[in-house]
């Protein structure tokens, strides 16, 4: 993929992030008090919500994005060598997509009530 | 009273204002160990004596050996680029009074290998400038005889003759923190120069320019620093150059 592709979904992804950890942080302070938020039931709860779960499902795979191309780019210019480069590229692009199917599974799975 | 002004300048002129500074040059040669000295030299120096005088002045007087690039002495040529008290500048361009201290500390430029003492090795820098294509792209550059010269507004000029002053004299590159570390990227210089025939409408050359720079130790491995400006000695502004080439890249600008 060209650089630049990669790069306008590495702002992208910080863009859709600040909006949508901004409406998630704003649930979770208006709703109710913050510490009765993160009470068990009322986090199942949000899990059951399913526009929510959609919204922590999209936080999830674009910081994930974010954060592993980040971490690409640190790696790129700390060392330089072409099978290291590839390790780094197809290493980051690997534990994005393990963090995302984890991190999808326990969105499921609790939307679906398997708690 | 003509006289006199003259006699009086005369006599100023005579009078000496000199001083001592202690000149500390950083002597190492790589082909033979790693090992970096540092020797002092009290030098005596008036206002207007730069920092490559006063090394001049060492090598002739005091320490033959010392390596030490130069060759126009008026900011013109690039040679003589170093880290002057820990910051990358001209060395004819840098006068000892300005940088306000007892103690004038010169090494080799960061970034670069040493080939000895003040002397670096330009030649990746020069490269990367070259893989730019650093001339006009265009089908009709033979000259016949209905050739007319290529006319540009001032206003067209004015788009890149800025960039167009650099003097490859490497200081940017070496500030640079990514060049630091990342020993493929293209770094400030060549990108400066990317945007210098990106931006003159004579040039048809964008879109190869543009593929060149848009690669994994490209024009994206700028962080914002902005270090390259703050030490280019002929105003070039590279971080600005880069900004610039994003714009076309991101597709703000056409
Ligand atoms: C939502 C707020 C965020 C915004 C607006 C944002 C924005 C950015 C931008 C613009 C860059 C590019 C910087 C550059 O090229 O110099 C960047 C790089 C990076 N981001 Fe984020 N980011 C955010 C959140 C995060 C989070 C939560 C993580 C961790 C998961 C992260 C990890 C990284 C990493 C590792 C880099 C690479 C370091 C660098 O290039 O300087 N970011 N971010
Ligand atoms: S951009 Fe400025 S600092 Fe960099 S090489 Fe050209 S003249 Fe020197
Ligand atoms: S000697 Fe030419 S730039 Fe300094």
């Amino acid at each position: 993929m060209r650089e630049s592709i990669i790069m306008k979904i590495h702002y992208g992804t910080a863009l859709g992030a600040v909006v949508l950890v901004a409406v998630h942080i704003l649930y979770r302070i208006t709703m109710m008090s913050f510490g009765d938020s993160l009470e068990y039931e009322n986090v199942v709860a949000n899990y059951k919500f399913i526009p929510y779960a959609i919204m922590l499902e999209l936080i999830l795979v674009l910081l994930s994005v974010h954060g592993f191309n980040g971490l690409r780019v640190i790696l790129l210019e700390l060392k330089q060598g072409k099978s290291y480069e590839k390790a780094v590229n197809y290493g980051c692009l690997a534990s994005m997509a393990i963090l995302i199917a984890y991190g999808s599974r326990t969105i499921l799975m609790t939307s679906m009530g398997m708690t | 009273m003509a006289d006199t002004q003259i006699a009086e300048d005369q006599s100023s002129a005579e009078t000496s204002t000199s001083k001592i500074v202690t000149l500390r040059i950083a002597k190492s040669n790589p082909e033979k160990d790693s090992v970096t000295k540092f020797e002092s030299f009290q030098v005596s120096y008036e206002r207007w004596t730069t920092v490559l005088d006063a090394i001049l002045d060492v090598k002739k007087h005091l320490d033959h050996s010392v390596a030490v690039r130069y060759s126009c002495r008026q900011a013109t040529c690039g040679s003589c680029g170093m880290k002057i008290n820990g910051r990358p500048r001209l060395a004819c361009f840098t006068k000892i009074s300005e940088l306000d201290s007892d103690v004038v500390t010169v090494e080799p430029m960061s970034n670069y290998p040493i080939v000895r003492d003040l002397v670096v090795d330009l030649e990746k820098m020069f490269d990367t400038h070259k893989e730019m294509k650093p001339f006009m792209v265009r089908e009709d550059t033979e000259i016949t005889p209905n050739s007319r010269e290529l006319l540009q507004t001032p206003e067209q000029v004015e788009e890149y003759i800025q960039f167009a002053n650099c003097i490859k004299c490497g200081l940017c590159n070496s500030a640079c923190p990514t060049m630091a570390t990342d020993s493929s990227f293209l770094g400030p210089q060549a990108l400066a120069q990317a945007y210098r025939y990106v931006a003159d409408s004579r040039d048809k050359g964008k879109n190869e320019r543009l593929k060149i720079i848009d690669d994994s130790h490209g024009i994206w491995r700028c962080h914002f620093a902005g270090s390259c400006s703050q030490v280019c000695p002929k105003g070039v502004d590279p971080a600005m150059g880069i900004q610039m080439l994003r714009g076309y890249l991101l597709g703000f600008r056409k």
